[in-house]
C-alpha cells in the first residue's frame, strides 16, 4: 500500500465556458450528452479539489445517450493507470446519475480502453448491482462518495 | 468650592490607572467641560495638577501630563493667551526629553500645534523648539505603534504649519526624518511617512538644499516600500486599503525631481516583474512622475519607457472575445486590461510632454516599421493570424494616441505613415492636372489590404477626433495649411471611393465593417476643417443610402451603414453645418421617405420602417421631414383603403401605423413638445372619414381599425388641452352627422327615453362600417384625453356608448370607463364646458340598467330606487335576451366603467362589485339549467347561463390588471395611489365568508376564479399580512382551477401568489400551519400537463419550502421526493434540472441518503 497520493501531481485543464441552453419554449427538450454532463462535470475528485471536469476525466463526447432505449453510457478516463481511485469515480457518477435521473434509465459506466491497468475488472466492478449496493452500504465509501458529490471545494 | 472638589476627583480618576476606560473618559469630559465653560482656566488647571507633573512617581506623572494634555486637544477652539500658550509648549516641549511620560508630551505639543490663528498659535521660535527638541530626543522606530503614529503626525504638522520655523534646520531636518522614517511597517503610520516626505520635498525645492544631497539617502528608505504588497487580511479593519498607501506612494515619488536617478530605474525594472499589480502602479508611478519631474529629467528615459510601454502593451492584450459580426464592436475586438490601459496612459502624457522625441522614437521604430512592411503579404483580415492581428492593434493604438495628443504631433504621423499606408493601399497621390478616373476603376477591382485599410482608419479617426474635440482649438490651430489637412485633402477622393468599393465588392465582415467606419469618418469632419468637397460628402451618402436601399440581404453591411447614416445625421445636425444639412436631407431623408411611399416590393417593409425611424431619430428637423413622409403615406393607403380601391392586404398600412405609434411619437413626444405635429395626425384621418361617405372597408380588416385605433389613442395621448379639444370637436361634429346619430330624442330619463334607446340598439344592430369606424375612432379619442378635455355632449354620448357596447363593442366601454374616471376632477373648469357632472353622468348609467335586464335586483339596489317597480322598465335588452351575449357584453362593460371608478377611488365601485357578486351568487338558489326565455318572465326567477357568470368572476381581472390600452398613466387616468391594495382589502372580507360557506359547485368554483383575479394582482405586501388567511383559499382555487386548460395563466400567477408567500419570512409562518395542504397541491401541480412555468413554479415553491421547520415538513418528505421522481422524467430539461436541484434539497433534510 502507497503512503500519501495515488496521483500526487494531476494535470488540471481549464473549465470550458457553460453555454446557456439557447431558450427555446417549443424545441425539442430530450435528454442529451451535454445534460448529463452538466450534471457530472463539477463532481470533485476524491483527491483533489479540483473537478472531474478539471483534471479531464470526463468530457461530453465520452457521453452517450439512447432516450428511447433508457440507455446512457459513460466512458470516463482515470488520471493514472494504477489509479485506485477509478471505482470511486465510478461510484459517484452512477450515484449522481441515480438522483439526476428516473429509474427505468439504465446507466453502464466504463473506464475508456486502455486507460486503465485493471480495466476489466474495474468495468465489472462498477456494473454490478450488488456490489454497487453493498459499497454504499460500507459508511466510510459512503461518506466519500457523498464529499465528492456535494463539496463547495472547488 | 464644589466645583474644585469635583475638579480634584476627576484628576484623581483620571490619574488613577485602576479605574475602567469610561471612568477616565467621563472624568475628561468633566474638566474639558469646566475649562470651555470658563470656570476653570487653563493656568488655574495647571495650578490645580502641579503636584501630578511634577511628582517623580513616572506613572502617575505619565498619566497627568496625559489628563492635560488631552484637555488642550479638546480645546482647540477656545481661544488663549500667548503667555499661556507659549508657557505650555515649553513644558511639553521639554516633556519629550521624558521618555517615560512621552505619550503625553506628544499629545499635547501636538494639540498646540494644531491650533488656529484665532484661537492664538505657537510662535515660530516655540515651533522651532518643539522641532529641535523632537529631533534630539526622540528615536521614532524604537516607540510603539500609536506613539509612532502620534510623532508622525507631530512632524506632519510642523512641516505643513510652520515651514519657516522648521526649514532653517534643514541638514538635521532632513536626517531625522529619515532617521524616523526608516523601515517603518505599520499601515497607518505608512500614510503618514509618505505623506511627510511629500510635505518635505515642498519644503526644499533647491537644487542645491539639503533634500537635493540626501535624495539618495531618503529614496533608498522610500523605494523598497514599492510595489505595495498588503496583505492585511480586513482592510476595514484600519479603514486603509492598498490602493490608498500606493496612492500615498505614488504622491512621495513624485514629489520631487531629486528622485529622478533612483525612482525611474527601479520603475522600469519592476515593470518586468511578474505580478499584475506591479505592473500597473509602476505604469502608474511613472505618468505621475514624469508629469513631476518635467521633460528634461524624463528624457534621457524616454528610449527605455517606449520600450517598457511596447513589452507591456504587447503582454498584457487578450485575445478577441467579439467577432465582427456584433454590432457593439469596436476597432479589432482585442480587450484590453489594466495593464495596457495604464500603458497607453503613460504613452499619452510623455507625448504630450515632449512629443518629438517620443513621435520619433515612434517613426523609427523597428517593430512599427516591421508590421508596415508585413502588412503587405496579408490581404484579407482572415490571412492575418492572430498574433499579427494583435500587432496590427497594438500598432493602430500607438498611432492614433500619438496623433490625437496634439496637432503638431498629428501632422508629423501623418508625414511618416500616411503616404506609405496609400501606398500599400494602392492610392496614388492625386495629381491635379491629370484625369484618375481610369486609376480608380482598376481601383475598384482590387482588394484593399486590410492591415493599411485598418491603420489608415485609425489615423483618420484620431484626426478626426482631434478636429471635433474642441472647437475653439480646431478653428485656431487647424488650418487648411496643416500638413495632415492638405494630405487627406489630396486623397480624399480616392479613399472615398475605395471604402465604397469595398463595400459593395468584400464579402469579408472586416472589410466591411472599416469600410462603412471609414466612409462616417469621413463624413463626419467639423465644416470648417472638412478636407472633404462637398459633393464627396454627398457621394458617401448616396453610397450609404444605396445599400440601404439595395444590399438589405446583407445583413450585417446594412446594419452597419444604417448606424453610419444615422450617425452621420446626429453629427452633423450637432455642428450646425447648412450646406451639409441640407445634402443629407436631400439624399437620405427624402430618400428614405420615398422608400415608404413608392410601391415597391423589392426591399422588405419592416427594413424601410426601420431605416426610416432610425433616421429619423438622429435629428430633430430630419423627424419633422420624416413624419411628414409617414402620414402622407399613412393618409394614402387609408384613403385607397376608405374607396375601395386597394385590394392588397393591409399589412403595409398595419406596419405604417405601428412605426408611427411606437417610434416616432415617442420620440417626438420626449425632443420637446410639437403640439401642431401631434394635432396633425388625428385632424387629418377624421378629415378623411369625413371626406370618404361611401366606405367599403372589409370586415377582415379589423386589425388595420386596431392599428389605426392605436396610432390615435398615442397621438392625442401626447397632445395638449387645447389640442385635444379641437380634435373632439371635429370628431363629435363627424360622429354625429353620421347616419345612426339621432340623438335628439333622448333628453331625459323617461320610458320614451327608453325606447329611443330601443331604436338606438335597432340602429346600431346594422350599423355600417364606416359608422363602426367612426364610433370606435371617437372611442379611442375619448380614452386619450385628458381629464380638463371637455367632451360635447356627454349626455348623448354616454348613451351612445352604452348602446353600442351591448353591442360588444369594447372600445365603446373603454372610453365609458375613461370618462367616469376622469370626469369632474377639476370641477371648476369642467362644470362650464361639460353638460354633466360625474354624478349626472353615473345616474345616467346605471339608470339606464342596459346590462342587468336579468337582475333587476342587483340594479335596483346600485341605482337607488325601489325594487318593486322594476316591472314598469320595459327593459331595451329584454328583446335580445335568446342569447347569452348582451349579457356578457354588458358585464365587460360594467367591469371597464367599475375600473375608471376603483382607480379614482369612486364610491359607486361599490354597487358595481354588488353587481358582479350577485351573479355569482345567483346559481345558489336552483340548479335547473336556463332553458326559459320567455321575455315577459320576472327575470329574477331566471337562471344564468354559466359563461355569463364566469364573465362576471372575469370582470374582476379586468378591475385590477393594468390595461395597455386605457386607463392607465400614459392615456391620463386619474389614479389613486394604492387602490389595488384598497379595493383587496374591501373585497377580501366580503369575497372569503361566501367561499366559505358556499356549497353550490359552480358558485363556489366562480367567486374562487373572482378571488383568484383579485389576489394574483394585488401587490405582495398586504397580502403577506393576511397570508393565514388567505391561503386556505388559494389553496383550494389552485386545486379548482388545475382541470380546465383555459385557466392556465390564471392558475400561474395565482401560484406565483403562493411563491412570493412561500419566499418571505411572515408568509412561511402563515405556510406553516398548512404544510400539509400546500404540499399535496404542490405536489399535483407538479404534473400540471398545459404549461411548464406551472410545473416549474410549482417545483421552486417545493424548493422554498424544504427551508420549513425539519419538524413540520419531515412527515411529507417521501410523498415529495416520489412526486418529484416523476418530474425528472419531465419532457421539458428545465424542469428536470429544477427536480434535481428540489430532490437534493428534500433528500438533505433527513440525510443524503436517498432510500427510502
Amino acid at each position: 500500500m502507497t503512503l500519501g497520493l495515488i496521483n500526487a501531481n494531476p494535470i488540471v485543464h481549464a473549465k470550458k465556458e457553460r453555454v446557456a441552453r439557447t431558450e427555446d419554449p417549443h424545441g425539442d427538450d430530450a435528454v442529451d450528452p451535454l445534460e448529463i454532463y452538466d450534471f457530472v462535470r463539477d463532481i470533485r475528485d476524491p483527491e483533489h479539489p479540483y473537478s472531474l471536469e478539471q483534471l479531464s476525466v470526463l468530457s461530453e463526447e465520452s457521453i452517450t445517450v439512447d432516450e428511447k432505449l433508457g440507455r446512457i453510457l459513460i466512458t470516463f478516463t482515470p488520471t493514472i493507470q494504477h489509479c485506485s481511485m477509478a471505482t470511486v469515480i465510478g461510484l459517484c457518477l452512477r450515484v449522481k446519475l441515480q438522483h439526476c435521473f428516473p429509474p427505468h434509465y439504465k446507466v453502464d459506466i466504463k473506464v475508456s480502453p486502455g486507460s486503465h491497468a485493471n480495466e476489466e475488472s474495474v468495468n465489472k466492478q462498477l456494473n454490478d448491482k450488488e456490489r454497487v449496493a453493498a459499497a454504499l452500504e460500507n459508511p466510510n465509501l459512503r461518506q466519500l462518495v457523498d464529499e465528492c458529490l456535494y463539496s463547495n471545494e472547488l | 468650592m464644589a466645583e474644585s472638589s469635583r475638579l480634584g476627583q476627576s484628576i484623581d480618576s483620571f490619574v488613577d490607572s485602576s479605574c475602567s476606560l469610561t471612568q477616565q473618559a467621563a472624568s475628561l469630559d468633566t474638566i474639558t467641560s469646566l475649562v470651555k465653560n470658563g470656570v476653570l482656566s487653563v493656568e488655574g488647571l495647571v495650578r490645580e495638577m502641579e503636584m501630578y507633573l511634577t511628582t517623580t512617581d513616572n506613572i502617575i506623572r505619565a498619566r497627568g501630563i496625559l489628563l492635560l494634555g488631552e484637555v488642550l486637544a479638546c480645546l482647540v477652539s477656545k481661544p488663549l493667551e500667548n503667555a499661556t500658550i507659549h508657557s505650555l509648549i515649553g513644558f511639553f516641549t521639554d516633556r519629550l526629553a521624558d521618555w517615560k511620560c512621552l505619550r503625553g508630551a506628544l499629545v499635547g505639543c501636538l494639540a498646540l500645534m494644531r491650533r488656529k490663528l484665532d484661537a492664538g498659535m505657537v510662535t515660530d521660535t516655540d515651533a522651532k523648539a518643539v522641532a529641535h527638541s523632537f529631533l534630539q530626543n526622540l528615536q521614532v522606530q524604537s516607540l510603539g505603534q500609536h506613539d509612532r503614529k502620534l510623532c508622525f503626525e507631530l512632524l506632519e504638522c510642523l512641516l505643513e504649519c510652520y515651514p519657516d520655523s522648521v526649514a532653517p534646520l534643514g541638514d538635521e531636518l532632513v536626517y531625522g526624518i529619515c532617521e524616523a522614517v526608516d523601515s517603518e511597517k505599520d499601515p497607518q503610520c505608512l500614510l503618514l511617512t509618505f505623506r511627510i516626505i511629500e510635505v518635505l520635498a515642498r519644503l526644499f525645492p533647491d537644487q542645491s538644499g539639503p533634500l537635493a544631497s540626501f535624495a539618495g539617502d531618503l529614496f533608498e528608505i522610500l523605494g523598497c516600500y514599492f510595489p505595495i504588497h498588503f496583505t492585511h487580511p480586513k482592510a476595514e479593519d484600519l479603514g486603509i486599503k492598498r490602493d490608498d498607501l500606493s496612492e500615498a506612494l505614488m504622491l512621495a515619488f513624485s514629489s520631487t525631481p531629486f528622485f529622478e536617478p533612483f525612482a525611474i530605474p527601479l520603475l522600469l525594472e519592476k515593470l518586468s516583474s511578474s505580478l499584475p499589480f506591479a505592473k500597473v502602479d509602476s505604469l502608474k508611478y511613472l505618468s505621475s512622475c514624469t508629469l513631476k519631474y518635467g521633460a528634461e529629467r524624463m528624457l534621457k528615459h524616454a528610449g527605455a519607457i517606449w520600450l517598457a510601454i511596447k513589452d507591456a502593451i504587447y503582454n498584457s492584450i487578450q485575445e478577441p472575445a467579439l467577432s465582427f459580426t456584433s454590432e457593439s464592436l469596436v476597432g479589432l475586438g482585442f480587450q484590453e486590461n489594466e495593464i495596457a490601459k495604464e500603458a497607453l496612459t503613460l504613452l499619452q502624457r510623455v507625448i504630450v510632454q515632449s512629443d518629438s522625441l517620443y513621435l520619433s522614437l515612434i517613426v523609427k521604430d523597428e517593430d512599427i516599421n516591421m508590421i508596415l512592411n508585413t502588412i503587405t503579404s496579408y490581404e484579407s483580415y482572415n490571412d492575418i493570424y492572430s498574433q499579427g492581428r494583435l500587432k496590427l492593434h497594438v500598432v493602430g493604438r500607438f498611432l492614433s494616441i500619438s496623433a490625437r495628443s496634439s496637432i503638431a504631433s498629428c501632422n508629423r504621423v501623418f508625414e511618416s505613415f500616411f503616404p506609405r499606408l496609400m501606398e500599400i493601399l494602392g492610392l496614388p497621390v492625386k495629381n491635379l492636372s491629370a484625369d484618375h478616373s481610369p486609376i480608380v476603376s482598376s481601383l475598384i477591382s482590387k482588394r484593399l489590404n486590410f492591415g493599411a485599410l485598418y491603420l489608415c482608419i485609425e489615423l483618420l479617426a484620431s484626426y478626426r477626433d482631434l478636429t471635433a474635440g474642441s472647437k475653439e482649438i480646431a478653428s485656431k490651430s487647424i488650418s487648411a495649411s496643416e500638413t495632415c489637412y492638405g494630405m487627406l485633402q489630396s486623397y480624399s477622393n480616392l479613399l472615398t471611393e475605395a471604402f465604397c468599393s469595398t463595400l459593395v465588392t468584400s464579402p469579408q465582415d472586416a472589410d466591411i465593417y472599416f469600410g462603412v467606419k471609414g466612409l462616417q469618418i469621413l463624413a463626419t469632419f467639423p465644416g470648417y476643417v472638412s478636407p472633404m468637397l462637398i459633393s464627396e460628402f454627398e457621394s458617401i451618402l448616396i453610397t450609404l443610402m444605396s445599400i440601404i436601399t439595395l444590399h438589405f440581404k446583407k445583413t450585417l453591411l446594412w446594419k452597419l451603414s444604417l448606424k453610419a447614416l444615422v450617425n452621420i445625421g446626429s453629427f452633423i445636425d450637432e455642428y450646425h453645418e447648412s450646406e451639409k444639412v441640407s445634402s443629407y436631407m436631400g439624399v437620405v431623408v427624402e430618400k428614405s421617405i420615398s422608400l415608404v411611399s413608392l410601391d415597391d416590393f423589392t426591399m422588405p417593409f419592416p427594413l424601410k420602417l426601420e431605416a426610416i425611424s432610425g433616421i429619423g431619430a438622429s435629428g430633430l428637423n430630419y423627424m419633422l421631414k420624416i413624419v411628414r413622409g409617414l402620414e402622407e403615406a399613412i393618409y394614402t393607403n387609408l384613403s385607397e383603403f376608405y374607396a375601395h380601391e386597394n385590394m392588397k392586404s393591409p399589412e403595409i398600412t398595419i406596419r405604417l401605423l405601428e412605426c408611427y405609434s411606437n417610434k416616432v411619437l415617442p420620440w417626438i413626444h420626449e425632443n420637446g413638445s410639437f403640439d401642431e405635429v401631434l394635432l396633425r395626425f388625428p385632424v387629418n384621418v377624421w378629415s378623411q372619414i369625413e371626406s370618404h361617405v361611401d366606405f367599403s372597408i372589409q370586415v377582415q380588416e379589423m386589425e388595420l381599425l386596431d392599428a389605426t385605433m392605436t396610432a390615435m389613442r398615442h397621438a392625442v395621448a401626447f397632445c395638449s388641452v387645447e389640442s385635444q379639444n379641437k380634435i373632439i370637436q371635429k370628431a363629435y361634429s363627424i360622429l354625429s352627422s353620421s347616419t345612426f346619430f339621432p340623438l335628439k330624442e333622448f333628453t331625459s330619463l323617461t320610458i320614451q327615453f327608453q325606447l329611443g334607446g330601443l331604436q338606438l340598439a335597432r340602429k346600431i344592430d346594422n350599423l355600417s362600417y364606416r359608422d363602426e369606424w367612426i364610433l370606435s375612432l371617437f372611442a379611442s379619442v375619448v380614452i386619450a384625453a385628458r381629464p380638463q378635455t371637455p367632451i360635447p355632449n356627454l349626455k348623448e354620448i354616454l348613451q351612445l356608448f352604452m348602446t353600442t357596447l351591448l353591442k360588444g363593442s369594447v372600445p365603446a366601454a373603454q372610453a365609458l370607463g375613461s370618462i367616469v374616471n376622469k370626469l369632474g376632477k377639476e370641477s371648476n373648469e369642467l362644470k362650464i364646458s361639460s353638460d354633466c357632472t360625474l354624478e349626472e353622468a353615473l345616474e345616467t348609467i346605471f339608470r339606464t340598467k342596459l346590462w342587468s335586464s336579468h337582475d333587476n335586483g342587483a340594479l335596483m339596489k346600485c341605482s337607488g330606487t325601489n325594487n318593486g317597480s322594476e316591472m314598469s322598465f320595459a327593459d331595451s335588452c329584454l328583446g335580445v335576451v335568446n342569447n347569452n351575449l348582451p349579457q356578457i357584453h354588458a358585464i365587460t362593460g360594467l367591469s371597464w366603467i367599475g375600473k375608471g371608478l376603483l382607480l379614482r377611488g369612486h364610491e359607486k365601485l361599490k354597487d358595481v362589485t354588488m353587481i358582479f357578486l350577485e351573479f355569482l351568487l345567483k346559481n345558489n338558489k336552483a340548479d335547473a339549467f336556463p332553458l326559459k326565455q320567455n321575455s315577459l318572465e320576472s327575470s329574477s326567477e331566471r337562471d344564468l347561463h354559466p359563461s355569463v357568470i364566469k364573465s362576471a368572476a372575469d370582470a374582476f381581472h379586468i378591475l385590477m390588471s393594468d390595461s395597455e390600452v386605457c386607463l392607465n398613466r400614459k392615456f391620463h387616468a386619474v389614479i389613486r395611489p394604492l387602490y389595488k391594495q384598497r379595493f383587496f382589502s374591501t373585497m377580501m372580507p366580503i369575497l372569503q365568508p361566501l367561499i366559505m360557506k358556499n356549497d353550490s359547485s359552480l358558485s363556489r368554483s366562480m367567486l374562487c376564479r373572482a378571488f383568484a383575479h383579485i389576489i394574483s394582482d394585488t401587490p405582495l405586501t398586504p397580502i403577506l399580512s393576511e397570508a393565514k388567511k388567505l391561503i386556505p383559499i388559494i389553496l383550494d382555487c389552485l386545486s379548482m382551477l388545475n382541470k380546465d386548460i383555459q385557466d392556465k395563466d390564471i392558475l400561474y400567477s395565482l401560484l406565483l401568489v403562493l411563491s412570493g408567500i412561500l419566499t418571505d419570512k411572515n408568509g412561511q409562518e402563515a405556510v406553516i400551519e398548512n404544510v400539509h395542504h400546500v404540499i399535496n397541491n404542490l405536489t399535483k401541480l407538479i404534473a400540471y400537463p398545459h404549461m411548464m412555468l406551472v410545473r416549474e413554479t410549482a417545483i421552486q415553491c417545493l424548493v422554498a419550502m424544504s427551508e420549513l421547520p425539519h419538524a413540520r415538513i419531515y412527515p411529507m418528505r417521501i410523498q415529495v421526493l416520489r412526486a418529484i421522481s416523476n418530474a425528472l422524467n419531465d419532457p421539458k430539461r428545465a424542469i428536470r434540472q429544477e427536480a434535481v436541484r428540489c430532490r437534493q434539497a428534500w433528500a438533505s433534510i433527513a440525510s443524503r441518503s436517498l432510500h427510502f
